[in-house]
């Protein structure tokens, strides 16, 4: 039922919004957030969950070497060449957002490699609330932060949690052994973000992210 | 002009931003770690590295045949990690150049072409274009090293300003430079071979 090859008009139903999907190759979506939030964690979560059946690759930006391509090579979630990692010369957010050289890059070099994609996921480095993708790049983005970071995030608000299509709270489960409160951090989000979803989850309990993989499955 | 001030600036979206031009690994050596050693580097890396890619830049402004100037630029660049530098800044150049100044001459470039060929292409002036190409050689590291090393930014650009550029530019006019630059070609083959923190493309 969720087979969706040949499909590729993300953004169709959505009208001629900064969303649509106009490059005219596979679907992509950015994860972006602060640093330690859980985004290659959750990324992995999504290759496990949606890896069988849609046709994947994955880009990642972490500023230290390859680390997260590492980690997803290790972690099996994705066959090593669907991987690619890019360097950011010290700016993460420059390289999602003003400059997106060499990110473009590297999708192609993933789209020449395996024709007919169903969705790349671009994974940026860990930046600030500020750090969003820039719609040239993705076609719909995820912010991820995280209980640990503290219960204020959420309505410190920054352009990462108002305007992302999808806000996640990770790490739900940490709560009580930070003292975060999660009732606050929920109904933060949702007054800062209008209508725009929100997901808390713990990786720890629901490995393969059902409800976000339910919500990327809904973009495509 | 506009069209040079815009590829000159580091906010234009051509990828300029991931290239040090083997300052990171300058950096990582301990060869530059303060403003004079990294006035050293840059004014060697100008008279070198810069001039060369300069001396192409202007050459292709003049309408000379492109792809035996790409040709060209491949033989006198012996690292090949820096010739894939070269061409991955001239691709993503290229690729914001294609939705801002679309033009016959562009599609003229070869496939993935070297960086100053398409700066010479999009400028169309010589000296403009060999401008534009020699401050980049040396704007990019030196951007790279207060980034890397969290130099003053105010001495780091005292010291780019401080830099004949446009005595190499004109100099990059009147031929073909054939100059080598050892240090740098052994910097960018141990960047990209480099095991652990690299956070730049060259």
């Amino acid at each position: 039922m969720f087979d969706v090859k040949g499909c590729v008009s993300l953004g169709a139903n959505h009208g001629p919004d900064p969303h649509d999907h106009h490059h005219g190759s596979a679907p992509r979506i950015g994860i972006g957030g602060p640093v330690g939030s859980g985004k290659t964690a959750l990324t992995a979560a999504l290759c496990r969950a949606l890896g069988s059946q849609l046709e994947l690759a994955v880009v990642t930006n972490d500023i230290y070497t390859t680390e997260d391509a590492d980690f997803l090579r290790r972690a099996g979630v994705l066959d090593p060449s669907r991987i690619e990692a890019v360097q950011t010369g010290c700016c993460p957010h420059t390289a999602i957002r003003d400059d997106i050289t060499a990110n473009l890059d590297a999708v192609e070099r993933l789209e020449h490699r395996f024709s007919g994609l169903d969705l790349v996921i671009i994974e940026s480095g860990g930046d600030n609330l500020t750090a969003v993708f820039s719609r040239g790049l993705v076609d719909r983005q995820i912010f991820v932060v995280d209980v640990a970071g503290g219960d204020k995030v959420p309505r410190k608000g920054g352009p990462g949690v108002t305007t992302a299509d999808l806000l996640v709270i990770n790490k739900i489960d940490l709560a009580p052994y930070v003292g975060a409160d999660m009732d606050v951090m929920i109904s933060d989000a949702h007054r800062m973000r209008g209508s725009l979803p929100v997901i808390a989850q713990s990786l720890v309990e629901t490995p393969e992210a059902p409800e976000v993989a339910k919500w990327v499955l809904e973009q495509l | 002009m506009l069209t040079a001030l815009i590829l000159a600036d580091s906010r234009f979206p051509g990828g300029g931003h991931v290239h040090s031009g083997g300052l990171e690994e300058a950096a990582a050596r301990g060869l530059v770690v303060d403003e004079p050693s990294l006035e050293s580097f840059l004014h060697g890396r100008l008279l070198t590295a810069g001039l060369l890619a300069a001396g192409f830049a202007a050459a292709a402004a003049r309408g000379e045949d492109l792809a035996e100037l790409d040709a060209e630029l491949d033989a006198r660049t012996p690292s090949p990690a820096q010739r894939e530098a070269s061409r991955a800044q001239g691709r993503g150049m290229l690729r914001a150049a294609r939705r801002a100044w679309p033009s016959e001459r562009l599609s003229a470039l070869p496939r993935d072409p070297h960086q100053p060929l398409v700066i010479g292409v999009l400028v169309g002036d010589a000296f403009e274009a060999a401008l534009t190409c020699a401050y980049l050689s040396v704007s990019g590291p030196a951007s790279a090293a207060v980034r890397l090393l969290g130099l003053d930014p105010f001495g780091v650009n005292a010291i780019v300003a401080s830099l004949d550029v446009e005595e190499v530019a004109a100099r990059a006019c009147k031929e073909l430079p054939a100059l080598g630059s050892p240090a740098l070609d052994l910097l960018a083959e141990a960047h990209v071979r480099r095991e652990g923190v690299r956070l730049f493309g060259s």
